[in-house]
């Protein structure tokens, strides 16, 4: 690492631990989001950038860790904490099990990322139905803001919270770029055929790779359910959560340690740009949400003109300068 | 060191090897050659196990490895290159042939060390900064053996290291080839480069559609009729036989 990036690193998180205290409320929020995004964009960026296992229906793994501790708490009266060490571990359980029965099978490339988006939509229809989840009604969680019980007054509380949540996945993402494991799942990405022959269990290191992300997706599904107080089937398991960890990581750099978090960034500051825009000028009034169709449009820009992502303009400046 | 017996594979209506066998042993260069078609990577892949066999033994070591999967034959110690190149193409050389070198060691440093000397042994040195991408095909080739070799194997099972080479590239090969038998590995290779065949094996093996018609020294191949016939055609046998 070159020390003008370790510089840029190191006013890059004095700026977020000092940004609290700078800006309103409304604000702080908004950098709640981002690093949130930054966080699941990385636990789909671990399987699906670094291992190459694009999926379209991440949501599954987020829905079963915000459905889990939700109900250990509120049906069960679990501590909050508590329940969201088992929603992980049910979000690594789910993710092996999806695993074992999709390369089983041998699915790869674009029928595993369908027979994703198939388990998240069969288990949003069961969150619908089943009765310990009280069907499309959602659950809610009662207000009670006391740290013990995981929910905080002050919103600066969960914005570090959720910083804390994308400090660890890049610390997950840089061993994953200085290991075996992560060796072999790039070498998995790059061609499958070779890292057999070169000697890669490739079925263990993909379900390894999936239970890791399914965890990691299900510590964001607590999160989320514990800020707002409130679950649903749609939340938790709708298309949404999916193409938002799957947009953050191919904008920002799929299989790079800071590509999620670039693309939670330039995404986060898109939606608040639009959002004002639509606020001054009368014309973008009635354009709703503007957000989206700026998506849209980068999304096609990025995947015709920077197919890697945001992080590969520094790759080619840094190579230009090399 | 290798046994093979009466090995078939079929793909559909296609017998792509019939009842083949062969036997390599410890220390030996071993050729397998024929016509475009005869079967000769569909052996090695059943070999390597990437295609279960219909029939046969394969035996390596003295142990039955029939029908195991191809990370478990490569951690017994038998690991196979490709024809058409694989190359982990975003990935720097380097980082290419780690991904062999990780097979014996987890430990990052360690297996840079085994990338870095195999990279010497196979005179890539220069290129390991560079993506498998920007490799040439000469370069490609080099790095299907030298990943191959970070594993390391005691057999190689090369598959057509030299199609595409100029002849300067080819002598280079086939003296990185001799080095790695110097090295105490055994390599039963696929090749049409006779003349590479001939500098290189003590023994060769002759398939032609699926089935073994020959085996013996170059000299005495180049003498049968049958693989004159299937294979070399009688102007290639008169230069062997010289």
């Amino acid at each position: 690492m070159s020390t003008r990036v370790q510089i840029l690193l190191v006013i890059g998180f004095a700026a977020a631990v000092i940004y609290p205290w700078l800006v309103p409320n409304y604000l702080i929020t908004v950098g709640m989001l981002m690093f949130f995004s930054a966080f699941i964009g990385q636990a789909w960026n671990v399987s699906g950038g670094f291992a190459g296992q694009t999926s379209f229906g991440h949501a599954v793994f987020f829905g079963t860790g915000a459905y889990t501790s939700t109900i250990l708490q509120v049906t069960h009266g679990w501590n909050p904490w508590l329940s969201w060490a088992a929603a992980m571990a049910m979000g690594a359980l789910v993710g092996c099990l999806i695993a074992m029965l999709a390369f089983r099978a041998g699915l790869r490339g674009s029928y595993f990322a369908l027979i994703t988006l198939a388990f998240a939509e069969v288990f949003r229809i069961l969150a619908n139905s089943v009765g310990f989840t009280r069907g499309g009604l959602g659950m809610l969680i009662k207000a009670d803001a006391r740290p013990e019980n995981l929910q905080f007054r002050d919103p600066v509380w969960p914005y570090y919270l959720a910083f804390a949540l994308c400090l660890i996945s890049l610390f997950i993402a840089w061993r994953l770029t200085r290991s075996r494991f992560g060796a072999r799942l790039i070498a998995i990405r790059e061609n499958e055929d070779a890292a057999r022959a070169l000697g890669i269990d490739v079925f263990a290191e993909k379900v390894k790779v999936l239970t890791l992300s399914g965890a990691m997706c299900a510590a964001g599904g607590t999160f989320y359910a514990q800020k707002y107080l409130y679950v649903d089937p749609t939340i938790a398991f709708g298309i949404d959560k999916s193409v938002e960890m799957l947009l953050v990581t191919m904008v920002g750099g799929a299989g790079t340690i800071f590509g999620p978090l670039i693309g939670a960034i330039a995404l986060t500051g898109i939606n608040e740009i639009t959002r004002w825009a639509a606020g001054v000028i009368p014309a973008l009034k009635n354009v709703q949400p503007l957000s989206l169709i700026v998506y849209g449009i980068m999304l096609m820009l990025i995947v015709a003109r920077l197919p890697d992502g945001l992080m590969s303009l520094f790759a080619r400046k840094a190579r230009r300068n090399a | 060191m290798l046994e093979v017996a009466g090995l078939s594979k079929a793909f559909g209506g296609l017998k792509a090897v019939d009842e083949a066998s062969l036997k390599v042993d410890a220390g030996e260069i071993v050729g397998l050659i024929g016509p475009n078609g005869a079967g000769k990577t569909t052996l090695f892949a059943a070999i390597a196990g990437f295609h279960r066999p219909d029939a046969g033994r394969i035996a390596f070591g003295g142990h039955d490895i029939t029908g195991l999967p191809p990370h478990k034959i490569c951690a017994a110690g038998m690991v196979r290159t490709f024809q058409i190149t694989q190359p982990f193409a975003k990935i720097t050389v380097r980082e290419n042939i780690m991904v062999g070198a990780y097979l014996a060691t987890a430990d990052r440093r360690a297996a840079a060390a085994k990338a870095e000397a195999v990279a010497a042994q196979v005179g890539m040195t220069d290129q390991l900064d560079q993506n498998g991408a920007d490799l040439t095909v000469a370069g490609r080739k080099r790095l299907e053996l030298a990943r191959a070799l970070a594993t390391g194997p005691r057999l190689l099972l090369l598959d057509e290291v030299m199609a595409g080479l100029n002849p300067t590239e080819i002598s280079e090969i086939v003296a990185i080839i001799k080095s790695i038998r110097q090295s105490g590995v055994t390599i039963l290779l696929i090749e049409h480069v006779m003349q590479a065949v001939t500098s290189l094996a003590e023994r060769v093996y002759v398939l032609n559609q699926g089935r073994m018609i020959a085996e013996g020294t170059p000299a005495s191949i180049a003498e049968n009729p049958l693989v004159v016939e299937a294979y070399l055609g009688h102007g290639a046998a008169q230069v062997l036989r010289a």
